[in-house]
């Protein structure tokens, strides 16, 4: 299956590229553009058949090295089927 | 006196530890590569130097803080030995949760390297004691993701435990134009409840025989706790 | 349908790769028959102006490159030099200018990465970068995000690797519009017995590939092949490639751990052209034969022709030659520093390369028929116009006031601080950098040799205005202001390496510039008896079809050896006399006020005295014997206002100002804003006047006392006693330290 993690920094976190993204838009004309966020998005492969069990492994990487909680939140979601 | 240096792949500034310490501090420096397991006993002081371990790709310090070396860093910083993270160094010992909150992005998203001033906050540590209350030091600073964010949402220092330097400017104020990265509330070296470990963003091993000195009086408090230790046991 | 490797090349695949006509007559000639079509990318590829210097390299032998401290000369990986006490230090400057613009962080970084890995193959560690940016008008989107690329490539590339970037030169002009130059400079430091080179040598010897897998990075020849002639369209393939600095910094270090083991004969970095130039040049160097099969080389992507993995600059790969009973210890080294390696072939009998790909023999080549292009005959001439072009209108200029002409030289782009550009650059890691990086040449100590109290003096330098309008004198001054420069940080120059950057070589006018440059930079270092070590030529750079302004770009190295200070580069009191060593005017063609003045590079330049050049190097050397304090910069661009205000910007007195007073009998313009080299601002506390006055007129360089340091805030200038410009020295200062912060928004 495969699976993706979306980092961000948590809420309240100051996120500088994504600040700089969203002033850059504006200056480009973009005036609607309220923020913008940058986060990392990672694309796993895994060798397994359940979708509950991979949702539950690739949590567990988010916690383990994927992202750090005191400053990134993460999402993860299965994109394709084995 | 006997110290060890951390090298995980893409560490840099290890050599300029071990040259500090050996030079400057007189210390016996083994270095030991992150794979090994060894027993840190005979050891008085850790230090894992800067850099970007492992490229810094995932998040600085992250996969590092779970090569195997840390096992026993953990270990022998849970016996109350002292370890000191500078730089990469920091980031890794926060990512391994020895020491509390964890560095994010510089505020200007860049890279910077310049001299910073520091704040000297708490004197009553291994690393600080002989600096004096409220004094100013210069080291250099050279990190992107510098910008210390804490766990809890802290508004004073007095919220915060082990806070041992601040950026300020060369009088000693923490003023928001001298706090080169965003932290929160300055904070540019902190250590854990019991003060054997302590990282900072800024480089005391390059302010040491160069530039300002001032990495000599953090070396010299080493030394000096060290020393009233091995005179007291 | 893909051209199979093995199928003989057509005179129209020729064409379509680059070789001229005459080139594949040659080469069909030689070989009694038309080369594979993988040859033909081979040929491609090496006979490329970039990897063959078929324009250039008989005009490159008039260099000097000989001398006492010289261990390795042009044609290696990098140049050494002696530094005594059994050490070396190996250095080079390679351009990146096409791959910067296309896109500017990864051409940076891979540009970084290259120029370091062709460093530590010779055996040094590297201790320094340098690097010259040439950027178009910043009123361009385009230059600016250019600029903003770079200079963070170069950043991510070094700080990651941990190599510092100790000092640099910027400049805009809009000559580099569509065509910004990035030259980056390596250092690196050895034993002087320990020097490394590509040889492949020892029949029976194993070739191994070491580093990051090969992918399509940069086969920019076989995408345009395949467009040309194949039946099936194919995706647009990358040309950019991509860096990765923990991979250097890996391959760095287990690279230099093998050397120490003695586990490698000879290496070489799979830079421009890839294994082909590393395979082919190693052979070369050893008149050696080499049999390499492709299917060991290790892959990123699948089915990859021979041609591919021949052309593919994918970076962070290394070439090298061990001894097969050491091959078991060399695996080791890199497994532990997670690296990638593999056997790919041996050396045998013979000076052929031979080259398998999935059983079938696709290449067969003698060595020199790669490695010895036919040279390219490019006619020169004198541009028609240069006569136009040293016009200069006096007269036009006697109608501007100092103070107007002061502003145009304060609010010009190039005059700026550095440090929105150099505060992104880790400027001391490896503990060595004791200054420089805003002085006039970086200052490294060399900790690494045990009871040396020498230290490493490095800066690079260049004065494309000037070499416009005179190319010879161009190529002089660039080696002239660099020995100033080095001096004044208080070494002797010892070397140098040059980035030479040109525009077309078919255009005769350019190469009537790139002989004169030439000639001026070889005169120069004759004169100051050093030799060039390792160079690198860039030609075809154009904006719209007009070529850059030359830019023969120097890259020089001192060594400090005789005394331990710092010099300081700024005021350090308001209570300095400032006084001016060498003549008291300088030329005014080709000089930044004038350039502004007529929006044009005009006028002729004035001939740098050589003579007089050695001269103000003894009076650098006599100075910095003594036991006094003092202050010390050199005039260069903008001429002396410029360099007086500098000592003012940098200086850390609070209010600190100054008087410049022009000399009786002086030309204004000439004594402000003149250009001419070696002229060197020196600035003590009065009591020391007259040892300064003896120091130079023993050396004999020319003297003159030309106004003292206050506290006024004020930059004043005096003509027979009488105020004739003043300009408040903060107001300059907040130009100047945001002129080029909008790049970095």
């Amino acid at each position: 299956m495969k699976a993706r993690v979306t980092i961000f920094y948590k809420e309240g976190v100051f996120d500088p590229q994504g600040n700089t993204v969203a002033e850059s838009l504006r200056r480009l004309g973009f005036k609607t553009v309220q923020s913008a966020r940058v986060g990392k998005v990672v694309d796993i492969e895994l060798d397994s058949q359940h979708e509950k069990d991979t949702k539950a492994a690739v949590d567990k990487m988010c916690e383990k090295l994927l992202a750090n909680p005191v400053i990134e939140s993460f999402k993860t979601e299965i994109i394709g089927g084995a | 006196m006997k110290a060890a240096v951390i090298t995980f792949p893409g560490s840099n500034c290890d050599d300029d530890v071990v040259y500090t310490l050996r030079e400057f501090a007189k210390f016996d420096v083994t270095t030991l590569w992150h794979q090994e397991r060894p027993a840190l006993g005979e050891f008085q002081l850790v230090v894992v130097p800067g850099g970007f371990s492992y490229g810094d790709y995932l998040r600085s310090g992250a996969v590092a803080a779970l090569s195997p070396v840390m096992e026993k860093v953990k270990e022998y910083a849970g016996n109350g030995g002292l370890v000191l993270g500078i730089c990469n160094g920091f980031q890794i010992l926060c990512e391994a949760r020895l020491l509390p909150g964890a560095l994010a992005k510089n505020e200007s998203s860049k890279f910077q390297c310049k001299d910073v001033y520091l704040k000297v906050e708490d004197t009553n540590t291994p690393w600080t004691n002989q600096m004096k209350p409220g004094e100013v030091v210069q080291y250099p600073i050279a990190h992107g993701d510098g910008r210390y964010v804490c766990e809890i949402d802290s508004k004073s220092l007095a919220d915060v435990d082990g806070v041992l330097l601040t950026y300020c400017d060369a009088k000693g104020k923490n003023l928001p134009e001298a706090n080169p990265n965003g932290s929160q509330l300055a904070i540019a070296g902190i250590s854990n409840k019991a003060r054997n470990v302590f990282g900072l963003m800024p480089h005391p091993e390059r302010a040491t025989d160069l530039r300002s000195q001032h990495g000599k009086k953090l070396w010299n408090s080493l030394l000096s706790h060290l020393n009233a230790k091995g005179g007291n046991a | 349908m893909r051209i199979p490797d093995s199928q003989p090349s057509t005179p129209d695949m020729a064409k379509s790769l680059g070789v001229t006509p005459d080139e594949y007559h040659h080469v069909c000639k030689k070989l009694e028959r038309p080369p594979t079509f993988a040859e033909l990318g081979i040929f491609s590829a090496m006979f490329s102006e970039h990897c063959s210097y078929k324009s250039s390299k008989p005009l490159l032998r008039r260099f000097p490159t000989t001398g006492k401290r010289v261990l390795q000369g042009p044609g290696e990986n990098a140049g050494v030099l002696d530094i005594g006490n059994g050490w070396a230090v190996a250095f080079k400057m390679e351009s990146h200018n096409h791959p910067s613009y296309i896109e500017p962080f990864q051409g940076a970084a891979t540009g970084v990465g290259g120029i370091m890995r062709d460093v530590f193959t010779m055996g040094a560690r590297p201790i320094a970068n340098m690097n010259s940016l040439c950027f178009g008008s910043t009123d361009l989107e385009k230059t600016r995000s250019v600029v903003k690329g770079v200079v963070k490539g170069i950043g991510d590339y070094g700080n990651c690797v941990g190599v510092p970037t100790v000092a640099g030169q910027t400049l805009f002009h809009p000559c580099y519009n569509r065509n910004p130059l990035v030259n980056a400079f390596t250092l690196g430091l050895l034993k002087s017995d320990e020097i490394f080179r590509g040889f492949a040598s020892g029949v029976g010897n194993l070739v191994v590939y070491v580093g990051s897998k090969t992918g399509r990075d940069g086969v920019h020849g076989a995408s345009m092949a395949s467009k040309e002639f194949s039946t099936e369209a194919e995706p647009d393939r990358p040309t950019v490639q991509v860096g990765d600095p923990f991979t250097e910094k890996l391959l760095l270090e287990a690279t230099l751990e093998a050397m120490k083991a003695g586990l490698i004969i000879g290496i070489q970095d799979m830079g421009a052209a890839g294994l082909t130039s590393s395979s082919f040049e190693m052979a070369e160097r050893a008149e050696s034969g080499l049999e390499i099969n492709l299917d060991n080389v290790p892959m990123r992507e699948t089915g990859m022709s021979a041609f591919e993995l021949m052309l593919s600059e994918s970076q962070e790969r290394m070439l090298l030659v061990c001894e097969p009973d050491k091959l078991e210890g060399l695996t080791k080294i890199f497994e532990k520093w997670e690296l990638h390696s593999n056997v790919i072939g041996k050396v045998v009998e013979g000076h052929r390369v031979k080259i398998e790909k999935n059983g079938e023999v696709v290449v067969d080549l003698p060595v020199e028929l790669v490695t010895v292009p036919p040279m390219a005959s490019r006619p020169k001439v004198v541009p028609s116009d240069l006569k136009q072009r040293w016009f200069l209108d006096r007269n036009r200029l006697f109608t501007s006031s100092i103070e107007a002409k002061l502003d145009l030289v304060f609010t010009d782009i190039n005059f700026a601080s550095a440090q929105p550009i150099v505060h992104q650059y880790d400027s001391m890691v490896g503990n060595r950098t004791e200054g420089g990086t805003f002085d006039d040449a970086a200052l490294l100590r060399l900790r690494d040799i045990p009871g040396s109290k020498s230290k490493l003096a490095l800066t690079v330098d260049c004065n494309p205005r000037i070499t416009w309008l005179a190319p010879r004198e161009g190529g002089r001054r660039s080696v002239a202001e660099a020995a100033v420069n080095i001096a004044i940080m208080g070494g002797d120059p010892i070397g140098i390496t040059d980035c030479l950057n040109f525009g077309s070589p078919e255009n005769p006018e350019v190469m009537w510039q790139f002989e004169e440059a030439i000639e001026g930079i070889s005169e120069a270092c004759e004169a100051l008896k050093i030799p060039v070590i390792s160079g690198n030529v860039s030609f075809y750079n154009e904006t719209d079809g007009v070529p850059i302004y030359p830019t023969p770009m120097i890259g020089m190295a001192g060594l400090v050896t005789d005394t331990q200070r710092v010099p300081k580069t700024s005021f350090a009191s308001s209570e300095q006399d400032i006084l001016l060593i060498g003549p008291a005017e300088g030329g005014l063609g080709g000089s930044v006020m004038t350039s502004l003045f007529f929006k044009r590079e005009c006028g002729q330049p004035e001939d740098t005295d050589l003579n007089l050049l050695n001269r103000m190097l003894k009076f650098c050397e006599r100075l910095r014997k003594t036991k006094f304090s003092y202050s010390i910069h050199d005039v260069s661009d903008g001429g002396l206002a410029t360099a007086m205000l500098e000592m003012a910007l940098h200086s850390a007195v609070p209010g600190i100002g100054f008087t410049a007073k022009i000399p009786q009998g002086a030309d204004p313009d000439r004594f402000l804003f003149g250009e001419t080299i070696p002229r060197v601002l020196v600035a003590i506390d009065p009591g020391h006047r007259t040892e300064i006055e003896t120091l130079a007129s023993q050396a004999g360089v020319g003297f003159t006392l030309i106004g003292e340091t206050n506290e006024s805030g004020e930059m004043k200038v005096l003509q027979g006693g009488l105020e004739v410009a003043k300009r408040p020295v903060a107001a300059i200062r907040t130009g100047w330290e945001n002129r080029w912060k909008p790049c970095f928004e």
